[in-house]
């Protein structure tokens, strides 16, 4: 039988505020253990929330980034269960009425664009951290993440393979770096997933049972968790058996899931609203303000990049992957205009290919996008060839000659010979130094030109302009 | 001196009469001396009062002294105080020594004011007889056989053995007004919002105010200047123009329109308190006041939404009391699952443990609609019947309780009993209008009896008014069991 | 609406409250008393009311985002019944 994968993400972003969503205490990353749990984190008797200002408005940030509704009143909700790393015996989330309702995240699947339909958004305070470290029997709690404000983003179940999951969460966690609201950092917890997993037969409406895979920490787990998940929940159902509706968690280290919690035992939340927070409105002058003051979004800049420049839609959508990218792009471009796919090619390639190398941000590339225009510059104006322009790049990126573009051509001496005259000479002395080959080509041995082009680069230590070398040479050799 | 009025004390210390230290030196001894036998105090911390009150008497002179400097009062252990044993009348917080201030606390400290103790209390404020405190039963000193009322039955006895000038309460059922009426004092639950309850440990958030137990109306309007007040911690304070509470307290009652609900006066009332009430409402009528029948159709509902409502909240707010971070953790247990279940069946009382039950069941799935959502809407009806009262009247007289304070033991047995004790004050919780309670005689075995007077929201100055008007003209609140 | 000894024992499971099976009965015998009582708000229609959550009907006031708290945990751990190492100690979490 063919089964049809059917995937909804619940992506926890950690929103970037200075402090907490309902406390004064510092969200900084990497403190001391509990440094930074006020009395409210702690949950100490008599404290109590107040919400925070800025938490509110990276929500309606990503709200109107996404074309949701920004519903007003929206109603924080306690969610009740107990663990140590919850201080109050209750998360303060938001249940119905969520502050971002509905909205789409477009994708790029497979070279075609597909829509993401978003359930909600809502805003809640993460957890503490237990640490497992073994103090003699009894695991230790940092309560310094608690409080932290959290932004759910809830996906319909519109996603049908693991790889296109994938492209969703690294479009959403492009999306809310771009828009400010969360500095994505996986490896800190910034950007956490969690994957509904069900399986049906292709062609079937009805949805299956689903598990939710927990603690998808980085792309790469998202997508073997969903995977082995599958792989899993098809395997059963063709033995004959049933899937159990369960909270499962990954393991990145013998690559499966496994059973956390059933339904059965799952927690009776007891959601109520918060009779310590009263209901949250927002005015439509406070959504206006928002929206004037959001960047361009990436879609916007897509659909820009492919009318405006040309561009095909793979390029565009690397090159928008990150705003920092799309930024660079459009100042390098700003200088060199009608240079749009160099620009990209560069960018993609070189560019993208040493910051990876060194495990760089594009904010922290060594080469301004001036510079690199001035490089791009210096190739479609003839001075130098591609290839030289390479190693005009690795002097640059190593901080050679302050990265002057053309000191370093002028040092290295790669300037392309442009001269028509120059290059005629010295055609006409590999022509005569190699009777043998000229010889061969007219009598339709076409390989014998590549040969002649050969020596003549050689020559010229590879700086003759090729493309003139190529025209000048048929022109000599028919001639 | 020990019966002089807030107003007295005030006069007589800015006269440097006496100083801060020797009235709160002499509170301290009343204190010592009475306390062992009427429990009304959980934490006595002299080394911190008198320094208060050498705080105060530099504050008296030089000049930058308010109303209430120098001046004792006595904090229900509920309000959590820096440095004091903070317990809220639970096993809990039997060793919870507070790292800060609650609101009410800060603004009794700017004000000068010494904290002369913690008074004793139920349970987490669950309860009418402060018989749920794990401190112990504290006893009416009118009649030691008798309850002090509850929750604030610690600060009710203080004020009217003298112990303290005057007290904090908190009310989230009637735990200011009820036992205010049954220890023959004053006590008024302002307007939901107008007192910060920040630090003051939660009972249940959207009904829990605090508020002052004193004397007399004139000495509320003195406390309540300093307790209401907008406080940013806290998301349900409601920021408003400061109002002097004692502007209108010398204003005639002519013309006032008194409503007598009729679900109020119809049945479960007592003989002796349905008689003290209509001597009182002749005292209002002599001043000039007029008496009309109005209708609460809703009102006879709010014990059955109270205790949904309550235990709800309360559930939840109590989830934090797992033995982690601060509080009693059980001594033995095998592993976290169980030292939860050991430290909070250890930690809390029988009733509060019921209450939490309770609360748990009505949020549960399958429940919280046909409880929690339909109680929330009966609430709405019962606030709609109030506002509908106050077009016709400028305020609602009845019974605080509907008997005199009944034995120690009498009702501890029988909750819903128990519950009954706050028939007529738990809708002001609801509604979160004000209400206060202020002694109006005595009933069966001499036992004081209380008037109800509730308003509508914000009429806090016009409701101390009316009960001033009244102690001017009678003398019950000046009656002492001591 | 009958309430079951099952029922409370669920309740008081969801609460980490530790009951026996006598204590069960007994606090069966008193909630069912008390939901009798609470049942009577069911003799009221309030089909077209909405709920009140809120004694005043005012909305959230927002802070700023600003950090106005500072490092006490020297302080805040003085009262934590066991602490090591800045944490908070519990009998191990198992995940």
């Amino acid at each position: 039988m063919q089964w049809e994968i059917v995937i909804g993400l619940e992506v926890h972003a950690q929103l970037s505020t200075q402090s907490k969503i309902f406390s004064g205490a510092s969200t900084a990353y990497g403190a001391p253990p509990n440094t930074q749990a006020c009395v409210i984190d702690l949950a100490l008797p008599g404290v109590l929330p107040v919400l925070n200002k800025g938490a509110v408005e990276r929500a309606i940030k990503f709200g109107l980034s996404v074309g949701a509704k920004i519903n007003s009143p929206s109603i924080f909700a306690r969610k009740n269960y107990f663990y140590p790393d919850l201080p109050k015996g209750y998360q303060i989330s938001q249940f119905e009425l969520p502050v971002v309702q509905g909205g789409n995240i477009q994708i790029q699947a497979d070279g075609e664009e597909k829509n993401i339909r978003l359930t909600r958004a809502h805003l809640e305070e993460d957890a503490g951290k237990s640490l497992h470290e073994d103090f003699h029997g009894m695991s230790g709690i940092d309560l310094n993440r608690a409080g932290t404000p959290l932004l759910e983003i809830v996906s319909e179940p519109d996603i049908r393979s693991s790889a296109e999951a994938v492209v969703y969460a690294k479009t959403l966690h492009a999306l809310v770096r771009w828009i400010g609201i969360c500095d994505g950092n996986m490896q800190e917890g910034s950007f956490r997933c969690d994957a509904n997993v069900s399986v049906r037969p292709h062609g079937t409406e009805k949805l299956g049972t689903r598990c939710e895979i927990k603690n998808l920490n980085s792309f790469r787990f998202l997508e073997k968790a969903i995977d082995y998940e599958a792989r899993r929940q098809i395997e059963i159902l063709e033995d004959g058996g049933t899937i159990r509706q369960e909270t499962r968690l990954y393991d990145a280290s013998k690559d499966e899931t496994r059973t956390m919690r059933t339904k059965e035992d799952a927690n009776d939340y007891r959601y109520f609203p918060d009779p310590d927070l009263l209901p949250l409105e927002i005015s439509a002058n406070w959504i206006d303000q928002v929206q004037s003051a959001l960047p361009e979004l990436p879609q916007a800049r897509r659909d820009r990049y492919m009318s405006e420049f040309a561009l095909s839609a793979y390029d565009t959508s690397v090159l928008t992957s990150s705003r920092e990218t799309a930024d660079y792009f459009e100042s390098t471009i700003k200088q060199l205009p009608a240079q749009a796919k160099l620009c990209a090619n560069w960018i993609m390639g070189e560019i993208s290919g040493q910051l990876n190398k060194e495990g760089l941000e594009i904010t922290a590339c060594p080469i301004t996008p001036s510079q690199l225009a001035t490089l791009l510059e210096r190739i479609s104006d003839g001075t130098i060839s591609g290839k030289a322009a390479k190693t005009v790049f690795e002097s640059m990126w190593n901080g050679e000659l302050e990265k002057n573009v053309d000191a370093i051509i002028a040092a290295k001496g790669l300037k392309q010979i442009s001269d028509d005259s120059a290059i005629e000479k010295l055609v006409e002395q590999v022509l005569t130094a190699n009777e043998q080959q000229v010889a061969d080509y007219r009598n339709g041995k076409e390989k014998a030109f590549n040969s002649l082009v050969g020596q003549i680069m050689k020559a010229t230590q590879g700086k003759a302009n090729p493309a003139q070398v190529n025209t000048i040479l048929k022109k000599k050799l028919e001639g | 001196m020990f019966n002089a009025s807030l107003k007295q004390l005030s006069i007589q210390l800015a006269e440097k009469k006496i100083s801060s230290t020797e009235l709160t030196t002499e509170f301290l001894q009343r204190i010592k001396q009475f306390n062992p036998e009427y429990n009304a105090f959980i934490t006595v911390n002299e080394e911190i009062s008198l320094a208060q009150a050498k705080v105060a008497d530099k504050m008296l002179a030089t000049g930058q002294a308010g109303p209430l400097t120098g001046i004792p009062i006595a904090q229900k252990d509920i309000f959590c105080a820096r440095g004091w044993l903070t317990t809220c009348g639970s096993k809990m917080l039997s060793n919870f020594v507070s790292p800060y201030d609650a609101g009410v606390i800060e603004r009794f400290n700017q004000a000068g004011a010494i904290n002369i103790g913690k008074t004793n209390m139920d349970e987490f404020a669950m309860g009418s007889s402060n018989e749920t405190s794990y401190f112990g039963i504290v006893k009416n000193p009118w009649d030691i056989a008798a309850v002090p009322g509850g929750s604030s039955g610690g600060a009710a006895c203080a004020v009217a053995a003298r112990l303290a000038p005057a007290a904090t309460g908190t009310d989230t059922g009637g735990s200011i007004r009820q036992p205010a009426a049954l220890c023959g004092i004053s006590g008024i639950k302002p307007t939901y919002g107008l007192v910060s309850r920040y630090g003051m440990i939660a009972f249940a958030s959207s009904l829990d105010q605090g508020g002052p137990m004193a004397k007399s109306a004139e000495d509320l309007a003195l406390l309540l200047n300093v307790m209401i007040g907008f406080d940013p911690r806290d998301s349900t304070s409601l920021q408003r123009d400061a109002e002097d509470c004692a502007q209108d307290l010398q204003k005639p009652l002519a013309g006032l329109r008194i409503g007598l609900p009729k679900e109020y006066f119809a049945e479960g009332m007592s003989q002796d308190v349905a008689s003290a009430i209509e001597k009182a409402l002749v005292e209002y009528r002599r001043l000039g006041a007029q008496t009309i029948e109005v209708s609460l159709p809703n009102a006879p509902l709010s014990i059955p939404v109270y205790y949904v409502l309550a235990p709800a909240e309360a559930s939840s707010n109590l989830s934090r009391f797992d033995g982690v971070r601060y509080g009693y953790r059980a001594p033995a247990y095998s592993d976290l699952a169980d030292m939860y279940r050991k430290t909070r069946t250890q930690g809390f009382g029988a009733e509060v443990k019921r209450r939490i039950l309770i609360g748990t069941y009505v949020l549960s799935h399958g429940y919280y609609d046909a409880y929690y959502i339909k109680a929330q809407k009966l609430r709405r009806l019962i606030a709609q019947d109030f506002t509908e009262a106050y077009k016709r009247c400028d305020i609602i007289m009845g019974p605080t309780t509907p008997t005199v304070a009944f034995n120690l033991g009498e009702k501890s047995g029988d909750p819903i009993q128990m519950y009954l004790s706050d028939i007529y004050t738990s809708a002001a919780n609801l509604t979160g209008m004000p209400a206060m309670s202020i002694p109006i005689g005595f009933g069966d075995k001499n036992r004081p009896i209380g008037l109800h007077i509730m308003g509508n929201y914000f009429k806090e100055a016009q409701m101390l008014n009316i009960a001033h008007q009244y102690q001017l003209v009678t003398d019950w609140h000046l009656k002492s069991p001591v | 609406m009958t309430l079951s000894v099952s029922d409370v024992k669920r309740i008081a499971d969801l609460a980490y409250i530790e009951i026996n099976d006598n204590e069960a009965k007994e606090t069966l015998n008193q909630l069912s008393g008390i939901f009798d009582l609470i049942g009577t708000m069911q003799a009221v229609d309030t089909s077209t009311v909405e709920p009140m959550s809120h004694a005043q009907s005012v909305v959230q006031r927002l802070r700023e985002d600003e950090v106005t708290e500072a490092d006490q945990h020297g302080l805040y751990q003085s009262i934590a019944p066991q602490v090591e190492a800045n944490l908070y100690l519990v009998p191990q979490v198992i995940e």
